[in-house]
């Protein structure tokens, strides 16, 4: 088995490593760094559970060789609030509208919001709304059926929360 | 125990959207799963599995693996069994198949586990593992119920395939007649798809070893309680022996109600170790080898008179038990529960779970979620067959308050079950006129719009008829520092119960939700409950935290009467100040009160112990049942097939909403797996027995894009529970189903009827309904299936009837009654004087005796009368030859068991 050298930096810190080339970078940072907060669903790539942050995009960090990330900045779940523990808007959205139950899936789907959110900064409600849903079809939650994280999108997208969206008709 | 739904604190907790206790951990990725908990010199397991359905295991070549670096053991079945272990169902009671932690001589089903390799890294352990070679004599497997009724035995030694039943084709007899005489007589079959549960987070456990006699199990579980209890007796432990941590579980959803082969096989190794051992599975395992849910085959016709009453129903039931189900299962829940929600005066049924060579049956949410599906989807098709509209057939003859008390056709009475209230609402919210002039509009476009509905009532919170479904403890303080603390047996994987039962304490203690921490997720703390299971904790925990909440705020509001010399009437509590009316310059913070408490117990009332704590065990009514009705509406794509969901509201009363935000998120995560079971979800097998679903690719899991936003409306009637709560965890996936079912039915009613349901209801098999042919070939399929019976190299061979040996019946008989909880072994011992028998069984919970019996020739009749799990009288009809007797015993609403016995 090869082993490489690697340096990366993970929320901000420098970490040294050698990997096996057929480590994963979602083993690596969850066995290697310590990082568990990423959470492995299928090793296969479509739930989404294991997304980090690899210079600013997206990436399933069950598909990419920890090899592949030398001299990467790598944002994961630990590293998205703020230092002094303010919530990410997008963490802090998934919160304020029960985005999520267990939280397995959670790491990954604040992971690719954050993304999106950062690329479509620009951008007005409507696309912003449309991409961060489209990021949502690459993320598999068993738990909420998806109702949370839509409310969340919509938080982010601008939208006020309805009146009082499911009291309504009590 | 009265109901006490008022509070005491001014602030509304009780009913308000809280932000969860949860939250801030999972959202930055401190949470603490199975997988993330790594100790000093943990070992990793991978399982060699069985790639065969069925057959003999003529060798096992270990050697290559042996010689791979990083190996620290490796482990056959003759290695485990140096320590014995007894699997139990979910009930505690023995599981029949012969089943072993891994393969013993045979492989039963693909993905079995056969050998263990156990090595420093989880990639050294499967690059070993890869090299295990396991040869075996492959024999033809029995896949579907079909081959089981006429294949050979799955395990040699066993009478038949049958895994478990109740009920038998004489019960017809009564119900024909009745059926005969109806104006209406509509029938309908169901095949069930096999579900794979799919929690996200797959099964996991670490055991660590403690010393000789004490182990520390980290394990995905719904409860630590019950999985404690479940591995120490199974392992013939004292129970103290295991501590299990559960702190983060990835959805258990019933598959991880009890630890199964691979956990305990875990624990074993460990034990026999002695260090500490780690497993996690892979999606293909969770996919292919987590047991498997429903694949049901269900048929069912109802009687209705002229006027759409319904008047008799026959059921025939029978499920794929797999080759190790997690506890043999005919479902009895399944008729149990099909019709106490209506007035219908005559049920009979029979109900089978068949052994194949599959993985093995487990639970999964709503496990008798197949009433709901066939009762619904045949009252649906009745009414389009009779002409009369579908909400009005169900208000015919559903059950409403004014109807109650009521008792059901198989003996569940119901006192306060509110399904016709739940319709009204619902048809109160929405414009059904105007989606039938919407429909009709649409359908002259060539557009296909569809509406469903559908009712039920969900047993929840059970307590007191079986061995795990217990009441709940809560322990309570006050700290010192005036903080509240709690501690619970309840678990979460998802439910959020720290949430809601620091939301009870904060409003009948009158302290702020902030100020409260709960502790759960440890066998450690807390007292026995079965956690997540039966949608209960809300209820029954509730009810607990409510009254150890008022118990303790009442010691408190004593203490401050005491110090402040005024009468405790006058005490209240409030936002974590205690005051005292007309004598604001008194109030003092529970911290000022904690501290006396705590400090300087001589200030306290004369005799009250010092510090503040509470401590209450709820034991609450037997079940408490939860209903709702539902609506969907539907537009089916013509052409293609393809379903588009187009708004989904439901009723739901589930007595006291605790927080709106949990309990809508429960129904929500149900409907979406129910729209997975109607849609997409699909595990199938080939005919050598491969499961075919091994990746998210082939199991298709709903995505946001298959998921509507959900409307609610909260009926709320409280329950008789200490503060009214009733359970809400699985309806959503029990009334889910038939509700788009019938949403898809009535889009398809100008094409036909879906004549036999056959799950998923994919594009292709909506297809075959609108072009009127076998488009999708499932019907090819299924008379392929059935026509040709497999195997047949070894068939059912019949009981071998030994010599009869007129010995006469008196004294002991070693009997086993096949109840519906699982099998319970007993001493019978009978006396007979002339014809007539008296006697007792003896079971270890006690002895009953019986007399009034009758021998006529070979065959005994008496009778008993019981109290658990209810008060039913017992009918036993018993065959004697020789050594050895066979019968049934009718066991009132349930049905028949059968029974065995043979000389002591
Ligand atoms: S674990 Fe990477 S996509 Fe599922
Ligand atoms: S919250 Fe459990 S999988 Fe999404």
């Amino acid at each position: 088995m090869s082993e490489h050298g690697i340096e990366v930096t993970v929320n901000g810190h420098r970490h040294a490593a050698r990997v096996e080339a057929r480590t994963s970078l979602g083993e690596f940072l969850r066995e290697g760094l310590g990082y568990t907060g990423t959470h492995l669903g299928c090793e296969h790539g479509v739930c989404g559970a294991c997304t980090v942050m690899v210079d600013g995009a997206a990436v399933r960090s069950c598909l990419m060789l920890a090899v592949q990330v030398d001299g990467a900045q790598i944002t994961t779940i630990e590293g998205l609030a703020e230092a002094d523990g303010t919530l990410h808007p997008v963490q802090q959205a998934l919160r304020d509208n029960f985005g999520l139950q267990c939280g397995f899936c959670t790491p990954g789907i604040a992971i690719s919001l954050a993304c999106v959110m950062q690329e479509e900064a620009g951008a007005g409600e409507g696309a912003r709304e449309n991409a961060l849903v489209r990021a949502m079809s690459g993320h598999i939650c068993r738990c909420t059926g998806y109702q949370g994280i839509r409310r969340a999108i919509r938080q982010l997208s601008g939208h006020q929360p309805a009146a009082d969206e499911a009291e309504a008709v009590a | 125990m009265n109901v006490q739904t008022k509070s005491v604190g001014a602030a509304r907790y009780v009913g308000s959207r809280q932000p969860r206790k949860e939250d801030g951990r999972l959202l930055t990725g401190r949470g603490q799963f199975t997988d993330d908990v790594r100790l000093p010199g943990m070992l990793h397991v991978a399982f060699v599995r069985s790639a065969v359905a069925r057959g003999r295991i003529v060798s096992i070549e270990l050697e290559a693996a042996r010689e791979m670096p990083g190996v620290h053991a490796i482990l056959t079945q003759a290695d485990l069994a140096t320590v014995p272990v007894k699997m139990l169902s979910f009930f505690f009671t023995p599981i029949e198949s012969p089943v072993t932690l891994l393969a013993d001589g045979r492989v039963a089903c693909v993905g079995d586990p056969v050998v263990m390799v156990i090595a420093h890294s989880r990639a050294q352990a499967e690059d070993a593992a890869s090299l295990v070679e396991v040869v075996v004599d492959e024999e033809t497997p029995l896949v579907t119920i079909a081959d089981a009724k006429t294949g050979p035995l799955v395990h040699p030694g066993r009478e038949d395939n049958i895994a478990a039943e109740m009920g038998d084709e004489d019960a017809l007899e009564a119900i024909q007649p009745l059926l005969d005489d109806c104006a209406h007589v509509v029938s309908t079959r169901i095949r069930h798809q096999r579900i794979a549960q799919s929690p996200m987070e797959g099964r996991a456990c670490v055991a660590s070893p403690d010393g000789a006699e004490e182990m520390t199990v980290w394990m995905g579980c719904q409860s630590p309680h019950l999985a404690a209890r479940y591995l120490t007796q199974a392992l013939g432990m004292p129970q103290e022996g295991i501590r299990v941590v559960a702190r983060d579980v990835g959805g258990g959803f019933g598959l991880k109600n009890i630890p199964w082969r691979e956990e305990m096989a875990v624990v074993v190794a460990a034990k026999i170790l002695r260090r500490s051992v780690k497993w996690i599975e892979d999606r293909f395992e969770s996919l292919t080898a987590s047991s498997h849910a429903r694949e049901q085959d269900t048929a069912l016709t109802l009687g209705l008179d002229k006027d759409g009453r319904f008047q008799a129903a026959w059921c025939d039931y029978a499920c794929n038990n797999g080759a190790w189900p997690m506890g043999e299962d005919a479902n009895i829940a399944v008729h149990m529960f099909m019709w106490p929600a209506y007035r219908l005066p005559a049920y009979g049924f029979v109900t089978r779970g068949w052994y194949t060579n599959t993985m093995g049956l487990g639970a999964y949410r709503g496990p008798w979620a197949m009433e709901s599906l066939v009762r619904e989807t045949l009252i649906d098709k009745a009414a389009r067959r009779i002409g009369v509209d579908p909400v009005e057939l169900l208000r015919r003859n559903l059950l409403y308050l004014e109807d109650q008390p009521h008792t059901s056709s198989m003996g569940i009475p119901v006192e306060d079950i509110t399904p016709g209230e739940c319709l009204e609402k619902l048809m109160a919210n929405i414009d059904y006129a105007a989606f039938r002039r919407e429909q009709a509009e649409a359908r002259v476009e060539g557009r296909y719009l569809g509406i469903g509905f559908a009712t039920y009532i969900e047993p929840t919170g059970s307590a007191g008829s079986m061995a795990p479904m217990t009441g709940e403890t809560v322990q309570l303080r006050i700290e010192p520092t005036g903080k509240v603390v709690a501690m619970l047996s309840t678990h979460s994987q998802g439910h959020g119960t720290a949430t809601t039962m620091a939301q009870v304490i904060a409003e009948q203690l009158g302290v702020a939700y902030e100020e409260i921490t709960v502790y759960e997720g440890d066998s450690a703390i807390g007292a026995f409950s079965p956690g997540a299971a039966g949608s209960r904790q809300g209820v029954i925990a509730g009810g607990a935290t409510w009254q150890a909440a008022r118990m303790l705020a009442d010691k408190v509001r004593a203490v401050a009467a005491h110090l402040s010399n005024a009468s405790v009437d006058a005490v209240s509590i409030e936002g974590g100040m205690v005051h005292i009316i007309g004598a604001p310059e008194m109030s003092r913070s529970l911290r000022e009160i904690a501290e006396i408490a705590y400090g300087e117990p001589a200030r306290l009332p004369e005799g009250a112990a010092s510090g503040l704590e509470a401590q209450y065990r709820y034991q609450p009514p037997p079940m408490t049942m939860t209903s709702a009705a539902h609506c969907a509406m539907v537009e089916v794509d013509a052409e293609t097939g393809f379903v588009t969901i187009l708004r989904w509201i439901g009723a739901e009363d589930c007595g006291t909403v605790i927080n709106p935000g949990v309990v809508e998120g429960q129904i929500a995560g149900g409907l979406a797996q129910a729209i997975g079971q109607v849609l997409l979800e699909d595990m199938p097998y080939d005919a050598r027995g491969n499961p075919l679903a091994a990746t998210f690719k082939d199991y298709l899991m709903p995505s946001i894009s298959d998921v509507p936003d959900f409307e609610y409306l909260h009926a709320s009637t409280p329950s008789r529970t200490i503060g009214g709560m009733r359970g809400v965890g699985e309806g959503g996936c029990i009334i889910g189903p038939p509700t788009l079912v019938n949403a898809i039915a009535d889009a398809l009613s100008p094409f036909g009827e879906i004549d036999e349901l056959v799950l998923p209801l994919t594009p292709a098999r909506i297809v075959d309904v609108i072009e009127g042919r076998d488009v999708s070939g499932t019907r090819v399929h299924w008379q392929a299936l059935e026509a040709v019976p497999a195997g047949g190299d070894e068939a059912a061979a019949p009981p071998s009837a030994e010599p009869g040996q007129a010995a006469g019946i008196d004294g002991d008989w070693n009997m086993v009654l096949k109840t519906p909880m699982g099998p319970q072994a007993m001493v019978a011992h009978f006396d007979t004087v002339g014809e007539a028998v008296s006697g007792y069984l003896e079971a270890p919970e006690g002895r009953q005796d019986f007399a009034g019996g009758t021998l006529s020739g070979d065959r005994l009749k008496f009778e008993m009368k019981v109290e658990k799990p209810m008060k039913i009288t017992l009918k036993y009809d018993l065959r004697f030859d020789g050594a050895h007797f066979s019968g049934k015993c009718k066991m009132g609403m349930f049905g028949s068991a059968k029974v065995f016995g043979e000389r002591a």
